[in-house]
């Protein structure tokens, strides 16, 4: 059994940094950070660590993050009375919470909902800037704009969640609090109040594909590694010019279950099921106490549940 | 039809695990082996149990279907037909296909050459599955413990099960099992656009290359893992998301590892009584 099963890599080569392409002859002295190596991240991975692009909008992305961040944590330091001990004893449970339901969509004093506004605010500029990057890094290279899309679907339940669904229930109260279990307990409130969310069925779609995601990286991660001894993993060179590795990773699921993707496809197949849980996650929660006050019942209305449940505990 | 232009060539016999070359043939793009005729074997006598059951149950419904573990009296031992024998009977169904669908991907990459990942992935998912229908049931004493087979029947012993619980939230493994469900999702959708947007790039653009993949993420994050890695991080989170999933429900239930009427909500009772500074006011 003394096979190599391409687990972690063996051997690592180590030569000067690479740089990364400017073919155009503009980024390269934009891009700051020395490259370092890291031998821990070279037993799973590429070892080198930078550099990178951080440009205007990292840079603000970067310091209204922190922001965000930093907020947060005087928001949480003011709820146990600015005391450093109770703010690591409480940590998990503490947090910087939303404006009360009485100010409805208004700007209330600092210490009741004003600073999670301002921290929120921060937060949103934050995600949007880095979003921006997402776009602008692949424009330099004249890629195409799949990450940017794909952020743009978690950006979108996102906005849903602290953003649209707010405007439209005509309360801040709504958004999600800045802590730990906090946040845990708005997500089951959140199904409590709304007569459980299992019955929402964009949120069951969106766990199909949370699910289906983890169930395609892992068919996917093994196909290739289960390959690497072909070059499976140089997976656009098997794009451009398929080789014996996509012939016999198509082959394996085409004979598993009778249907394949190509190297090429598979990716496809990946990017769809990743955004759609976001996708179809948002859709969920925007319909949620605006359309849809109680699930249950609407799934008993619609011939899907049954009053008083279909499970009660073991008999 | 059914073979791919350059499928001839690796329709080799050999490779199998059982019965040498009496079943080792393709059925259209399926290849069979003995572990295929197992597959369809419990596969269609659990389809039929469900559908039985459903029809002895009167509910033709799909969304309602759902077939019941035994009651609690009858422990961990075979129950009568009606009164969970069927559940019984589809969940050795259900067990057995798994297993021969991961023995017949064994002998399917010893046909193709390739190395054991893909079976090896799939025992992860057995593995989250037995330990909901036998291994949590066996260490409570009951097979009742086991979820119902339907559609919305399973998610309603969800709910059930976690508020048993207190709040399943709570739970620090099944915290990690979420966080690495999370992760997984965000790594593929990254790693689908990279390949994505490298293989299909602007207009008038060349097709680009794994040089243009790491430029772009050291851009962008400061850090690329490179082509073989993300499939190594990709499927060691989305086992781990599976494996962790098992492990936060087995260790919810057995009274030897939770008191009864212990809730996840006090379990982190320990954090600030752990430190010294506990005595502090506020």
């Amino acid at each position: 059994m003394a096979e190599y099963h391409n687990i972690l890599t063996q051997v690592q080569v180590r030569g000067p940094a690479e740089m990364g392409l400017d073919e155009k002859g503009l980024v390269a002295k934009e891009r700051g950070v020395e490259p370092r190596f890291s031998s821990i991240l070279g037993y799973v991975g590429n070892a080198q660590l930078g550099p990178i692009h951080l440009g205007m909008f990292g840079t603000i992305a970067f310091f209204l993050g922190t922001a965000w961040f930093f907020l947060t944590g005087i928001g949480m330091l003011q709820s146990v009375d600015w005391s450093w001990q109770a703010l690591w004893r409480d940590l998990w449970w503490i947090s910087l919470d939303p404006p009360g339901e009485e100010y409805g969509l208004g700007f209330p004093p600092i210490w009741e909902g004003g600073l999670y506004l301002i921290a929120s605010t921060c937060l949103l500029i934050a995600v949007l800037s880095w979003w921006i990057r997402s776009y602008l890094r692949a424009n330099e290279l004249g890629m195409g704009k799949h990450v940017c899309w794909a952020f743009a679907a978690a950006i979108w339940l996102f906005l849903v969640i602290g953003l649209f669904r707010p405007v439209a229930m005509g309360t801040w109260s709504e958004m999600v609090p800045y802590g730990i279990f906090p946040h845990l307990d708005w997500t089951n409130y959140l199904s409590l109040n709304h007569g459980n969310l299992f019955y929402n069925p964009f949120h069951a779609l969106s766990i199909v594909f949370l699910y289906g995601s983890a169930l395609l990286f892992a068919m996917h991660g093994a196909t290739i590694l289960a390959t690497s001894r072909m070059g499976g993993d140089r997976e656009l060179e098997q794009i451009y010019d398929r080789g014996t590795a996509s012939e016999r990773a198509a082959l394996f699921w085409r004979w598993t279950m009778g249907f394949n993707a190509s190297m090429e496809g598979i990716h496809r197949w990946a990017w769809w099921f990743a955004i759609l849980c976001p996708i179809t996650g948002g859709i969920g929660i925007l319909l949620t106490g605006t359309v849809v006050d109680d699930w249950f019942s609407w799934a008993v209305l619609h011939g899907f549940a049954i009053e008083g449940g279909l499970y009660n505990g073991p008999s | 039809m059914a073979l791919l232009s350059f499928e001839k060539k690796y329709r080799v016999p050999g490779g199998t695990l059982i019965g040498r070359d009496l079943f080792d043939f393709w059925v259209g793009p399926f290849y069979v082996g003995f572990f295929g005729v197992s597959t369809i074997f419990f596969a269609a006598l659990g389809s039929i149990m469900i559908f039985w059951g459903a029809a002895q149950q009167g509910v033709w419904n799909p969304w309602l279907i759902s077939i019941e573990p035994p009651p609690l009296e009858y422990g961990l031992k075979m129950a009568p037909m009606n009164d969970g024998g069927l559940w019984q009977v589809i969940t050795l169904c259900a067990i057995g296909a798994f297993g021969s669908w991961m023995l017949r991907q064994v002998e399917i990459t010893r046909k193709l050459g390739m190395d054991y990942h893909i079976p090896f992935a799939f025992s992860f998912a057995i593995f989250a599955y037995v330990s909901l229908v036998v291994i949590r049931p066996v260490l409570m004493g009951a097979w009742a413990h086991g979820f119902p087979y339907g559609i919305f029947s399973h998610l309603d012993w969800v709910s059930y099960t976690g508020y048993q619980y207190g709040n399943f939230h709570y739970n620090p493994i099944h915290m990690l099992a979420i966080a690495c469900f999370f992760t997984t999702t965000m790594l593929l959708a990254l790693h689908g656009s990279l390949i994505l947007s490298a293989a299909n790039p602007e207009k008038g653009e060349e097709a680009k290359t794994p040089d243009h993949e790491d430029t772009y993420f050291r851009d962008f994050i400061g850090y690329s893992i490179g082509t073989l890695g993300i499939h190594r991080i990709g499927l060691f989170v989305a086992l781990s998301a599976g494996w962790w999933s098992g492990i936060c429900i087995i260790i919810s239930g057995p009274s030897w590892l939770m008191p009864d009427g212990e809730s996840w909500i006090e379990w982190w009772d320990w954090w600030p009584n752990f430190f010294t500074f506990a005595s502090i006011g506020g």
